[in-house]
């Protein structure tokens, strides 16, 4: 099935698509776009989450009584909150929508096929490069069925109602109107490991290394924090690997049997072994090195290997901290060359 | 073993507190006045040269930290008047060789001596071409100077020739007279060698600085890589190794080169061999003149003989690039190739960079560093290696003729005195020549040397701290920290280092990226190449060019000492050999065909087994 107002098949969408695909499926878009391996989905578009909204409004306002609370008001936030999310995982959905979101299921997943999915929060203020939004709405990992996706992308719907994110939108003055969110639905890659990668040293902003951190299992572990990864750090240019901690990664996430994510304690014989072989390491460099120059800034980037060895990214994002700081040059052209010398002759200044 | 040092809060022993080793407190009083530790020194801050120095120093060999610091001062202190910094202060214990920086602190001082610093430092990097050309041609002459001194010789009667032409003074003044030159000479060198080194450095750190700073987790090696030059005089030997081996393929000889054969074997075998045999061995002699005159060592001592006076290194490398050759591997450097390498990483660093102000500055220091550079890497061929080697061999010749004259059992024993020594035996001798008495030396030197080698033999055996006396807040003398990589965090690593003993890792600096696991060659002197077999790891105690050729068949390489940008290092990454560099320790911690592994990206080589 082609694209829509409702779908947007990742090949068929790029980063100029936020307005209705959020900052993560237009990445995604982005990088299949680039032919950077991602694993295969599609994109629930806003227009989807504001038919059902006005669905809903048509009952009972939302956007202006979230409008009417200060950001210090917590309690009413809080109650506020507990009663849109029960709204919005509760309601069925338009026909239209429900209809789009299942054919496309059945394009992506085939006929009697129920692999497991990931439900995405991909929200229209989330990944932006001015606003480090991320962690603030909910994934679905491990999603297995029509009827769960389904449940998982009202889901993340709701989660844009959560606490945290009303509190947020306050703290910010973000009208509601302006806030839509789409949901990214595609394959799951069975990690045998996965981490995180940054086209940009976090440690001191070095544009020449990428660092990459990585552990046994599903990605959501290293990223949630609960196991030390190991971590390389690698010249861009020279591929040279400076840096090698191996760590002890006591526990893994493995998905559960019945759909979901489980922690599971890692095998003492693979605990203290890099996740990584130097073959893998360059070779996350070489994509890592191709996403940030087809963004042309430094990226911040989820990936994973799967049981063949491939690798997939997950996502990828501008990376804000070290970019938002502007660097002043470290040194200027001098009229004569020659004063440059001064810093190593001439003593501390 | 430890030499006894009381140890001192928060800073290294007192250079008073550390003693002599009992028995050796004549060999200790042997080395000038001038260069003993006195109770003023425990004021100042030293350190170790393991760098240059990492055996105990002979008292004769001590003429090169001599003739080197007085160069090495005089152009600091003198010449191009280093704004913050004088020369260097040196000191000998237990054989061990200590320096310390003479800091200028004084803004006053510091603002008058930059004035100078720029009317003169930058008059020569405004003229480096031109002064590097005149260069060339004086050390030329110097070392043209240095073959043309006169064979020795003390004969019976005068020969006719100089009666009949009047010439008037005896063959025994021509002795003296050449020993002077010969001193004289060296020391005229060891200018010539520092005329330009410094500055060349302090060309070479800007850039370093500058990448350090754009770069923070930039590697030594990769800012290395991107100035090294590439045409530089030190890779000629291993060059015309090259040549040769093409030859031997080229005059069907190449059968004759087997790994193991003494070159003394391999060189008859080749002369019976008649018309090929011979015409090989006249490409052999080109070639030794004069790029053999390449050190097995750094040239700082006597024993790092060159490959002229020992072929066992050039012809351990020969079969190995002739079996390359015969895979149909390219002999010759790819010059152009690696000229092409270095110019994308440059270009591919700056693409880097954020601000075109970055990219001005970044283009004008490494075109400053490309210029002078060539400098830093030529002079080596010339003055370490050449002229040193002249020199050395030169004062064999007076062992030998005093050896003659009763003086030593052998003629090696002559660096058992000092210079100042020696010129009172040669004194002796040509006394004695002229009065028709007996010299006195053969009653005196023969036990006072044999004093001398056993307490070198004895405090080799001694460990010594690498630094004494208290820790100096910053290191920002650029000569220590240019010369010899110190820092202040590299002084933190030395006072915790025996925090740490049983540790089964060995630290050095990261000299050439890669991860090998093998078995250690540890291959003390040029003699013991010959054991190194194909994928071993060379452990040694210098890296050298010298050393360049045996690099095809190792799997990496681990040295005691020498820094990122050593000519070793330099050859590694040409060879992409993980190489660790300035361990301080390796060929004593690792043993003769222990699994080790080598981390070259780190600096780090573990032990296996």
């Amino acid at each position: 099935m082609p694209s829509s107002e409702i779908i947007g098949w990742f090949a068929d969408i790029d980063l100029s698509d936020r307005p209705t695909v959020g900052g993560k499926g237009g990445s995604l878009g982005e990088l299949t776009r680039a032919s950077i391996p991602v694993p295969p989905g599609f994109v629930v578009r806003t227009a989807a989450f504001e038919r059902f909204l006005n669905a809903l409004e048509k009952e009972e306002p939302i956007r202006s009584k979230v409008e009417a609370l200060g950001s210090h008001e917590l309690d009413k936030i809080l109650a506020l909150s507990q009663e849109l999310r029960a709204r919005l995982e509760r309601a069925p959905l338009p026909d239209d929508v429900n209809s789009e979101i299942l054919a496309a299921y059945v394009e992506l997943c085939g006929k009697d096929n129920n692999p497991p999915l990931a439900v995405r929060s991909s929200a229209t203020t989330e990944d932006a490069a001015d606003a480090s939004f991320a962690g603030l709405q909910d994934t679905y990992l491990w999603t297995i069925g029509a009827r769960a996706t389904l449940r998982s992308v009202r889901s993340c719907w709701a989660s844009l109602y959560s606490t945290p994110s009303i509190t947020y939108r306050r703290k910010r003055g973000l009208p509601e109107s302006s806030v839509a969110m789409a949901v990214v639905i595609q394959g799951m890659v069975k990690a045998q490991k996965a981490g995180v990668m940054f086209t940009r040293s976090p440690l001191t902003g070095d544009r020449s290394v990428v660092t990459i951190e990585g552990a046994w299992g599903l990605g959501s572990a290293v990223v949630s924090g609960e196991v030390t990864p190991d971590r390389w750090v690698i010249a861009k240019i020279t591929g040279e690997i400076s840096v090698r901690e191996i760590s002890d990664k006591h526990v893994q996430h493995l998905p559960a049997p019945g759909g979901g994510v489980e922690e599971a304690e890692t095998p003492e014989d693979l605990r203290r072994v890099p996740c990584l072989s130097d073959a893998e390491i360059a070779a996350l460099k070489d994509i890592a090195k191709r996403v940030e120059r087809h963004y042309g800034r430094p990226q911040d980037i989820e990936w994973a290997i799967d049981q063949t060895g491939e690798i997939r990214l997950l996502q990828s994002r501008p990376e804000t901290v070290w970019s938002s700081k502007g660097r002043a040059p470290v040194a200027k052209p001098a009229e004569n060359p020659l004063q440059h010398v001064m810093k190593i002759f001439g003593g501390r200044r | 073993m430890k030499t006894t040092a009381t140890a001192q809060t928060k800073g290294f022993p007192l250079p008073s507190s550390l003693k002599v080793v009992v028995g050796t407190e004549g060999a200790q009083a042997a080395y000038p006045y001038y260069m003993q530790f006195t109770k003023e020194d425990d004021g100042r801050f030293w350190f170790y040269n393991s760098m240059h120095f990492p055996e105990p120093m002979s008292v004769f060999d001590m003429i090169t930290a001599e003739a080197a610091y007085c160069a090495l001062g005089s152009a600091n202190t003198r010449v191009h008047c280093l704004p913050t910094t004088l020369g260097i202060d040196y000191r000998v214990l237990n054989g061990r060789v200590y320096i310390g920086g003479n800091a200028v602190t004084d803004p006053a001082e510091i603002e008058k001596r930059t004035q100078e610093f720029q009317k003169r430092a930058f008059y020569y990097y405004a003229n480096w071409e031109r002064l590097f050309a005149q260069w060339k041609d004086k050390m030329m002459g110097l070392i043209r100077a240095a073959e043309a001194l006169p064979k020795l010789d003390l004969p019976e009667f005068e020969p006719i020739e100089h009666v009949h032409a009047g010439r008037g003074i005896a063959s025994n003044h021509y002795i003296l007279e050449t020993y002077q030159k010969t001193l004289e000479g060296y020391f005229r060198m060891w200018h010539h060698h520092f005329e330009f080194l410094l500055l060349g450095y302090g060309a070479y750190l800007t850039f370093f600085d500058f990448c350090k700073k754009a770069f923070p987790e930039i590697s030594d090696q990769t800012v290395a890589r991107m100035v090294a030059g590439i045409e530089a005089e030190i890779f000629r030997p291993d060059d015309e190794l090259r040549r040769l081996a093409k030859c031997a393929i080229d005059l069907g000889v190449d059968g004759q080169f087997r790994e193991g054969v003494a070159p003394g074997e391999i060189i008859r075998s080749l002369e019976q061999l008649g018309e090929p045999g011979l015409a090989w061995l006249k490409e052999l002699a080109i070639s030794r003149d004069p790029w053999f005159n390449i050190n097995s060592g750094d040239g700082f001592y006597h024993y790092h003989r060159s490959w002229n006076d020992d072929l066992s290194m050039p012809f351990a490398a020969l079969p190995g690039y002739i079996a390359n050759a015969k895979r149909g591997e390219r002999l010759e450097r790819h010059t152009e190739r690696l000229m092409a390498e270095r110019q994308q990483l440059i270009a591919d660093y700056r693409e880097l960079l954020e601000t075109d102000e970055d990219r001005g500055a970044y283009d004008q220091m490494i075109e400053l560093a490309h210029r002078v550079f060539p400098y830093v890497e030529g002079h080596k061929f010339y003055c370490e290696h050449w002229y040193t080697n002249l020199f050395f061999n030169k004062i064999r010749e007076f062992g030998a003729l005093l050896t003659k004259h009763g003086f030593f059992d052998d003629t090696e024993d002559v660096f058992q005195l000092s210079h100042f020594e020696l010129e009172t035996a040669i004194i002796d001798l040509m006394t004695a020549w002229s009065n028709g008495s007996l010299p006195r030396g053969p009653e005196r030197w023969p036990a006072i040397v044999r004093e001398r080698k056993e307490a070198i033999a004895e405090w080799a055996k001694h460990e010594t701290p690498p630094a004494l006396g208290p820790v100096p807040d910053i290191i920002d003398d650029p000569a220590i920290v240019m010369l010899w990589g110190i820092t202040r965090d590299n002084l933190d690593t030395w006072l915790t280092a025996d925090e740490q003993p049983d540790s089964n890792e060995i630290r050095g600096f990261a000299a050439s990226a890669g991860v090998v696991e093998g078995t250690a060659r540890v291959v003390k002197t040029v003699e013991e190449i010959g054991r190194l077999r194909h994928g071993d790891i060379l452990v040694c105690h210098v890296t050298n060019p010298t050393w360049a050729p045996i690099f095809q068949k190792i799997a990496a390489a681990v040295s005691d000492i020498g820094g990122s940008m050593s000519h070793a290092a330099i050859v590694a990454r040409e060879y992409a050999l993980p190489a660790v560099v300035g361990t301080g320790t390796a060929t004593q911690k690792i043993r003769d065909g222990q699994r080790i592994r080598v981390d070259g990206g780190r600096g780090v080589v573990t032990l296996l087994d």
